[in-house]
This record gives structure tokens, sequence and C-alpha cells, in this order.
């Protein structure tokens, strides 16, 4: 092994592979370091990987990667303790070339696509923790890693490691994460056959479903339930903020089986059998929270710099945007041969530049003020399914008078002008 | 269906290491200053147990996923990840 890289990626998860993987093909000398017995064995999703960031990577990925169905339908379910109100989209042409999204298992996923880096000529060493970046002169030349003579040298190093990424921390481009700028989730894969699973979510082989689902699935806690089909298993999970979950003092793997026990889900996992339980933080803090992202010698990608948009549940693509423009960053500087932060620094620009920018500034106060006021999911949700009841029970009482019981449900609490400034409040942060 | 955290817990390999990675800075901030001590609730593996005196940390069944690190009110844990192929492997999701 030489001592010295073009790059060193720290992590092989989509931001670090995808690096990897870029790098490599247009000629630059990679080592890819991963802390697992192997890449993917400590990453963690829901399971939504969407097309169109991995195809600008690898093309037609779909005929060869280990997937598990496009998405053709995508559910939303607003929860109360046994009703539900629910909308979604099916489209069929999400099932069909050149798809939209798809489930994944992430174990499976990860593993292959490292291969495919490892194809491109990536030196890929798995088992192997970078515990430092080695820094001279204010800029980092190397990563020190706990193998015995473990030093490596590289012209540029991409932190890729991951939500915990200790390492930008310590390069002090980022605080410790408050427990409001990220979300513990825990999940379960649960085995069911695929003809079950065809029967209960309507659909053929090739075909998925996604359900996001809102209210009573978090105890009104900020967060999100999910269903995610697989081929012959479905994701089951649920997550909130750490701060709500430490307020609420919930135990995640309690509130998972209150998830899995609520009667409008729970006849969709009857009979299934549990594979593997599995937790994990997704950096949720959005646009406020990305921290500088480039340095001398160094970028930083994916969950380590917080790109994920938790509204649209986007992450994985987006680790693999940031991945792929940080090899492309690096071999124009190559180029110039200079790997200063002045150089680097068109990483952060195109970051800012594209739909990772823009779509998370968006959102900016979303997570927070969600967090702030409560009654979103509190308070409305329960609301807005007692008002369905109230509609189309058919009790003899006039529309016009269900009418105005339903508005006085709804300013009873909070009064004609708190419901107006809730709207208005809510409509200013997705908007 | 796996319903208690040990069913949960036991359809998942790790690969322990015999140093922990989690270590409690000072054990009297526990139990002076932290009355709720919400580690002990929200870690998904149930890592913290308190012991009257002292916090015990189970640290053969973490999951590596950075909430006592972070949510610990008191900064009070020190997290490192495990030597490289030890503590969790996910064969799944």
């Amino acid at each position: 092994m030489p001592e010295k890289f073009d790059v060193i990626v720290v992590g092989a998860g989509p931001a670090g592979t995808s690096c990897a993987y870029t790098a490599a093909k247009n000629g630059l000398n990679v080592l890819l370091i991963e802390r697992g017995e192997f890449p993917g064995a400590k990453n963690v999703m829901g399971g939504i990987l969407y097309r169109k960031q991995m195809e600008e990577i690898i093309p037609e990925f779909w005929k060869e990667a280990p997937l598990e169905r496009p998405v053709v339908e995508q559910r939303f379910w607003f929860l109360d303790k046994e009703s539900m109100v629910t909308t979604s989209y099916k489209g069929l042409e999400w099932g069909r070339e050149p798809f939209n999204n798809f489930t994944v298992l992430r174990a499976k996923f990860d593993k292959w696509f490292a291969s495919k880096a490892v194809e491109q000529g990536v030196t890929l060493i798995n088992e192997t923790v970078v515990t430092e970046c080695i820094v001279e002169d204010g800029i980092v030349v190397g990563v020190r890693t706990d193998r015995p003579d473990g030093d490596v040298y590289a012209d540029v190093v991409v932190l890729a490691d991951g939500v915990n990424s200790l390492l930008a921390k310590s390069l002090g481009f980022h605080k410790e994460w408050k427990p409001e700028e990220v979300a513990l989730t825990v999940m379960e894969v649960m085995k069911l056959p695929k003809k079950t699973i065809n029967e209960r979510f309507n659909v053929s082989d090739d075909q998925g479903v996604s359900v996001e689902i809102f209210g009573d699935s978090t105890q009104g806690a900020l967060g999100t339930a999910f269903l995610y089909t697989n081929k012959d298993s479905i994701n089951i999970g649920v997550g909130t903020t750490l701060s709500s979950m430490i307020k609420k003092k919930m135990k995640p793997y309690q509130l998972l089986e209150y998830v899995k026990n609520h009667p409008m889900i729970q006849p969709y996992i009857e009979g299934a059998e549990t594979l593997e339980y599995l937790a994990h933080l997704i950096p949720e803090g959005g646009y406020n929270s990305i921290p500088k992202l480039v340095g001398d010698g160094v970028i930083v990608t994916g969950d380590a710099a917080q790109l994920v948009n938790a509204i649209h549940r986007e992450g994985s693509n987006m680790a693999m945007y940031s991945g792929k423009l940080a090899a492309e960053t690096i071999l124009k500087a190559k180029e110039l041969g200079e790997f200063s932060e002045r150089v680097l620094d068109s990483y952060r620009t195109g970051i800012y530049d594209s739909f990772i920018g823009k779509d998370l500034k968006k959102y900016k106060d979303a997570t927070h003020t969600f967090e702030e006021h409560p009654q979103y999911f509190e308070e409305y949700v329960p609301l807005i399914n007692r008002a369905m009841n109230t509609m189309f029970t058919v009790d003899g009482t006039a529309k016009w008078d269900k009418q105005k019981k339903i508005m006085q449900s709804f300013t009873a609490g909070r009064g004609k002008l708190g419901v107006a400034k809730d709207l208005y409040r809510a409509w200013k942060v997705v908007k | 269906m796996a319903t208690t955290l040990e069913e949960k817990q036991y359809l998942v390999r790790f690969r322990c290491d015999t140093e922990s990675h989690l270590t409690v800075l000072d054990h009297d901030v526990c139990a002076t200053k932290c009355p709720d001590k919400d580690c002990t609730i929200f870690c998904p593996a149930d890592v913290y147990k308190w012991e009257g005196d002292r916090m015990f940390v189970g640290f053969e069944g973490c999951h590596e996923c950075g909430s006592c690190r972070i949510g610990c009110p008191f900064q009070n844990i020190k997290w490192e990840y495990p030597k490289g192929g030890h503590g969790i492997v996910f064969r799944l999701a």
C-alpha cells in the first residue's frame, strides 16, 4: 500500500462510496476506509433510495444493484387512537424505467456499491477506525487509524463518517449536535411472504409502497413512523427528535411496540417475524445546522454535513450528490495542484447552489417550529380525525350544524386567532 | 414477533470488544446532578442501568447510534467508536 493517496475517504456509506467511485473512475488514487466488518455493517436507513442521484454515478444501476421494490405508491397516514385520515399518490409510471425510488436493505446495497468502487480501482480497507485527522500547519494532510503504523496521507481527506462525525467536530467544523438536531429512530425488518405483502398493500411482485405515519404513531411527539415494503419483508420504524424523546420520557423500542400494535397498523404486520432490530440517528437540524463544509485539505459530505431533508425523507440521495461533488472538486483541484480551502470552496458553493442547499433552505425553520409548537402533531391530527368522523357519520344532524360543530372544535382550544396563527406559521415554514 | 428488547437484541449480531467504547466520566454527576437519568430511558438498547451509586454500562449491546453522547445533559459520557470491525454488525437494513 502506498503511503500517500490522492484522496482518503472516511466511511463507505452512500456519500463516501460515491466520492471514492467518482474519484477513482477519473484516475485518482483513492483509499476508502470503513470501520465496519464490511461496508453497510454499521449503516441504517428506513429504506428509500432515490434513483436520480445514484444514476448520475452508475447509469442504469437498477439492472444490477441489490434493490427491493420500486415504490409506486406513497401513502401518508394521520393517525388517531383508533382512526386515521389518509392521503396517497399511486403512479404506475414509477414502476417502470427510469423509476423514482426503491426500497433497499442497506447492508446489502452498501456492500454492492463499495464493490463497484473497488472495480474502479479504489483501495477499500474494512475494520479500521480513523481516530483523528493528521493536521500540519492547519492543513489536513492525512488520517490516523487504529491499525499499527496506521498513519496514511493524502492530498484531500473526505469525511463521510456519518451523523456521528467525531472527525468534523474535532476539527472544529461544528459543535456537538444538540438533541433537537438529531432524530433517534428505531426499526425492525420483519419477514412476510411476498404474496402476503402484495395482497395487504395491493401491489404486484415488482411494485412497492411507502407509508409515512404522523400523529398517534409518535404519541404526538415530533417525528414519524413508517412502513416500507421490501421483496419479502417489511421495514417498520419510528423516530422522533432526540429532544422530544427525552422530554416525553419515551423508550424508543416501546414506542415501536406501540406502533406495531396500533389497530391501524397491526393488520399489515400480522404474522410477520422480526429478522433484525436497528437503531440510528438521523441528522435533522437542516439548513441552519450545516457545519463548515471545507477546510485546507478536507471536505465534509453526507450525514456528517447534516445533508438531510427530513420533510421529504431525502438523505442518501443528498449524500451521493455531495460525495460525487466532492470528487469532482478534488479533480479540479488536482489540475490546479492546490488543495487549499480557497480552491476546495467550490464544493461548498456547489452544495448551497444545488437542490440540497435550496431545499434545506426552504424548510430551514420547519423542524424547529414544529418542535416549539407541538400542537400540530398533538392536537390538530386528532381534531382532523374527529372532523372527518363528525362529517361522515349520519346521525340526523344537518351538515351545516356539523360544520359549525367542527369549526367550534378547532377554535375551542386555541381561539380563532390562535388557529389562524397556527395555519399561517405552518404555511410559512413549508411554503 | 420480537416484543421485548431482549428478544429484539437477540436477533442482532455483535462482535464484542473486551473494552468498553463508552465511558461514564463521573458517576457522582449521575448520582447528584441528574435525577432523571435520561440515558437509562432513551437508549434504544438499554445500555445504561443505574445501580444506586454508579451507572452500569452494558456496551456489548450498543447500536452505536450516538444518542447518549448528545443526550446526556452533563456531557458526562465519553463516546468513541469500537475498535475496527468490532461492535454491532447489521446484516440487513
